[in-house]
């Protein structure tokens, strides 16, 4: 049993008197898609804000790879190799989608105090993101100004970026949100085929998805933890059953 | 030799001469200090409020601040009666806040504020130069108001003027009623709800555009009260707004945005800083330097000190002493 | 399509600004070698003003404080009777390096309304220093007694030479600023504008860069500050006052924000709408400002955006 690449230790956040994460201890273990789910406000998105280094947890611990990372900054984490979608697509939407995904390849191709050469002209950093946008079907699109994307295509873009950076854990936030059942589809099949290759933390509502794409599934409600393992397991799980009551499964 | 009442003036007799004389400057520079954080807590407070309900970073505050001083002087030489000249004022400064909110802030709430900072500052220009137009060009000379005329034995042999006095106390009245309609009312629980969520109360069915014009209003004539009252101290002239109004950038800054009990303590400290500075520096200086470096370094970093200490206050909590909650 | 506009666009202003003086000169007109170059000094000014705020998103505020920075850089080292050009420059380049550093490593922990008022408060705490400074003159300013002295290489004492010599700087800083703005470095400021927050996802330290680009930014302005001072031979607190600064960035914005030429436009038509204004009238600045306020309310990509056709990014705010 390999070593868990990403670990969480009673994670613990409030605001005010809301407690959002509470106990959350949490393990991935590397080369799984592990999927969240869990009603409305059980605390997912903040979750992922904490593993992503957005938000600071109260107390607990994160680790990543065997490391301590509960201090760094959100840019410290990415370049560790956390990479993170979020809930509403955050890209670069006057810049076209290859400088988009260009950008995010130059994140990792060391410092960018370069004040001369140009990088639109960089092979070092055009010709890996042509690789990526045709990996996740955006080729012909590379020169379109990202603005002008469906969106279902700006999400592609964005997992495109997420990508590029070439990382250990990718963290993603409703991937499939918004989108029709063509565009989920082809998001599925992208996430299948990353299997292995990258770590995943999912978070989703789109429980087709998440039984198809996951590895093992952790149910959260109102911040902690109620159940976690095996897609069967947790199909048959009467706490989980009682949580989902009254919601349909999408 | 003095027969007015003094406060503690037996206490300080107690002291050796040099002692009790330099407690009497340092009272009389805090007194000073005070009198200025006052109103820069009204021109602060309007500030915060208009850029917590509605995002909206006004440089013409000044101009407010401006135009009350100078309907204020004018209606006093005219009048004779200080009450008069300050209904006046707030009039006015009500009246030019609603027909600029009318004319370029409604277009300007949706807009970033690069847009705002420079449409505001147009409007200074344009301000600026409409009292020259209407006043000329030389300053307005205001004159204390014969009731408020006069000094106030603080501790014996120091007397302090009891226009800047009353200062202080109106300044002090008007936070408290701010407070209470804040904390207190309901107009004022809409403008704290709007502070922290704008589309909620809209959502809610409260007349957002009303509340709007209410709080620009609000802001618009405690400005203008600060600048009634600055008349008889500060000189009335074209631009007299915009060193007062930068200096209320930086109690908000250090206050923190759209808090009010920030904009009170920052305004304070800043005002007596600023006060104790300007008077001690130079001494403080020349008692370890020569007295020509003393002349020229005091001065020089006296007028720094309030910058130094916004700087150093944001090193440590750049989001001022009071923040925003959840922002 | 644009491309060709812009270039004919910027050739044809840089070739009026080559053959100007020529003809200036020959009317007997020098008032306008003076104006030109001042308008280039200002073009200099607001094209290191765009560099951060229209490619980068930074509102900056106080940018006249590194003008006066690099004009008493080299008005002081004059009154002290340290003439030399080079050394003149030099200390006028690193004193507004260092205190853009000084300036931005605190205010660039804030941003938005904050770091606007920030960099306002720090710009007249300059004036303010300038002005209690009464061995330099204090708020009657210091007059410098001859230019900066650069030996044969350029005598910066006489009109023309000092207008080909601001011309030059102005076509080497477009030059440098437009590799800039495709660069790594220059991408990357773009991003921060465009979303910070998807940038330090992305695992950029976006502090340095922002505080790199600022310095930059004030450096540059400060070259044109010396400049300034070798034009009026004088510097007083004045050209430090924050309207200075409001009026920089009016200059970028008239111009057209994000563009490199356009501040050089907007410094052109400012300067020259001010000198037809105030001749026509004493109370030129209550016309100046409602044209301004019309002009930001309604203007959207300035008056270089105009000539090529070309949409910028300013408007409404995000979210």
């Amino acid at each position: 049993m390999a070593e868990a690449l990403l670990e969480t230790r009673d994670l613990c956040k409030s605001f005010g008197g809301l407690v959002v994460t509470d106990a959350v201890s949490l393990v991935v273990a590397p080369g799984e898609i592990h999927a969240i789910i869990g009603p409305n406000g059980a605390g997912k998105t903040t979750l992922i804000a904490e593993l992503a280094g957005e938000l600071r947890p109260d107390s607990g611990s994160i680790h990543f790879a065997g490391a301590d990372i509960t201090r760094l900054a959100m840019a410290r984490r990415a370049a560790l190799g956390i990479a993170r979608s979020f809930q509403i697509t955050s890209i670069f939407r006057e810049f076209s989608v290859l400088d988009n995904v260009a950008m995010a390849v130059q994140a990792h191709a060391g410092h960018s105090f370069r004040f001369w050469r140009s990088a639109r002209r960089d092979a070092r950093l055009r010709d890996p993101a042509r690789q990526v946008l045709a990996k996740v079907g955006l080729a012909e699109r590379a020169e379109s100004r990202a603005v002008a994307l469906s969106h279902g295509e700006k999400r592609a873009l964005e997992i495109a970026m997420v990508l590029a950076t070439r990382p250990r854990l990718l963290l993603l936030d409703e991937p499939m949100a918004g989108m029709g059942p063509q565009d989920a589809a082809g998001m599925v099949r992208l996430l299948a085929e990353l299997k292995r290759q990258v770590t995943m933390v999912l978070v989703e509502h789109d429980m087709d998805a998440v039984f198809a794409l996951a590895d093992r599934i952790t149910v959260m409600v109102y911040g902690r933890i109620i159940a976690s393992g095996t897609p069967d397991a947790i199909r048959g799980d009467a706490e989980v059953r009682r949580a989902y009551l009254g919601e349909a499964a999408a | 030799m003095q027969d007015e009442v003094a406060f503690g003036g037996g206490l300080l007799n107690l002291l050796p001469r040099p002692m009790g004389a330099a407690m009497t400057a340092v009272l009389e520079q805090l007194l000073n200090g005070a009198q200025f954080g006052v109103m820069l807590f009204l021109m602060a407070a309007g500030l915060t409020l208009i850029f917590g309900i509605m995002n909206l970073i006004n440089l013409a505050h000044g101009s407010l601040y401006m135009a009350g001083a100078y309907v204020a002087a004018a209606t006093f030489a005219a009048s004779g009666s200080f009450l008069l000249a300050l209904l006046a004022a707030l009039a006015a400064a009500v009246a030019l806040g609603a027909a600029i909110e009318i004319v370029v802030f409604r277009t300007l709430y949706d807009r970033e504020h690069l847009d705002q900072v420079l449409a505001t500052f147009g409007l200074i220009l344009f301000f600026n130069e409409l009292v020259r137009m209407i006043w000329g060009a030389t300053a307005l000379y205001m004159q204390v108001p014969a009731f408020l005329a006069g000094h106030v034995e603080l501790l014996s042999g120091s007397p302090y003027p009891t226009y800047r006095l009353a200062v202080i106390g109106a300044g002090l009245a008007v936070a408290l009623l701010l407070h209470l309609l804040i904390a207190r009312t309901r107009i004022g629980m809409l403008i704290r709800a709007g502070a922290s969520n704008r589309a909620m109360v809209d959502a809610l069915g409260v007349n957002v555009t009303l509340l709007y014009t209410l709080v620009f209003a609000l802001g618009a004539a405690l400005a203008a009260f600060a600048g009634a009252m600055a008349g008889p101290i500060f000189t009335v002239e074209s631009g007299m707004g915009e060193s007062v109004l930068i200096l209320a950038f930086v109690v908000i800054v250090i206050g923190g945005i759209g808090s009010l009990r920030g904009a009170f303590v920052a305004a304070l400290l800043v005002g007596i800083v600023d006060a104790m500075g300007r008077a001690f520096l130079r001494p403080l200086l020349a008692s370890f330097m020569s007295h020509a470096t003393a002349d020229n370094a005091g001065p020089a970093l006296a007028s720094m000190l309030i910058y130094i200490l916004m700087a150093a206050i944001l090193l440590i909590r750049p989001q001022g002493l009071f923040p925003p909650r959840g922002r | 399509m644009s491309v060709a506009r812009r270039s004919l666009v910027i050739g044809v202003s840089l070739a009026a600004l080559a053959v100007a003086p020529a003809i200036a000169l020959a009317a007997g007109e020098p008032f306008y070698v003076t104006l030109l170059t001042r308008i280039m000094i200002f073009a200099i000014a607001a094209l290191s003003l765009d560099l951060i705020l229209g490619y980068g998103g930074l509102v900056s505020f106080g940018h006249a404080a590194y003008l006066g920075i690099g004009a008493y850089a080299v008005g002081i080292l004059a009154f002290h009777g340290i003439t030399s050009g080079p050394l003149q420059f030099a200390v006028a380049i690193l004193a507004s390096a260092a205190a853009a550093a000084m300036i931005g490593a605190v205010s660039l922990r804030t941003s938005g309304v904050y770091f606007i008022m920030i960099t306002l408060a720090f710009a007249q705490m300059l004036y303010f220093l300038a002005e209690s400074l009464n061995i330099y003159g204090g708020d009657d300013g210091l007059n410098i007694t001859q230019p900066s002295n650069f030996g044969r290489l350029v005598d910066l004492g006489d009109p023309a030479t000092l207008y080909y010599v601001v011309l030059a700087v102005l076509l080497v800083l477009l030059l440098l600023t437009r590799q800039l703005i495709n660069s790594r470095f220059g991408l990357l400021v773009q991003g921060v504008k465009s979303n910070e927050r998807r940038m330090a996802a992305l695992g950029f330290p976006t502090f340095r860069y922002k505080l790199a680009a600022f310095i930059l930014s004030g450096t540059i302005c400060g070259l044109a500050g010396a400049l300034f001072a070798n034009l009026t031979l004088f510097c007083s607190p004045a050209i430090m006052h924050w309207t200075r600064s409001g009026e920089i960035m009016m200059m970028v914005i008239l111009g057209g924000m994000g563009s490199l030429f356009g501040p050089v436009l907007g410094a052109a038509l400012y300067l020259l709408l001010e000198t037809l204004l105030s001749g026509a009238t004493e109370h030129w600045q209550a016309i100046l400002g409602p044209i301004l306020v019309l002009v930001v309310l309604f203007s959207r990509s300035g008056f270089f955006g105009m000539l090529t056709g070309e949409r910028t990014t300013r408007g409404r705010a995000d979210g």
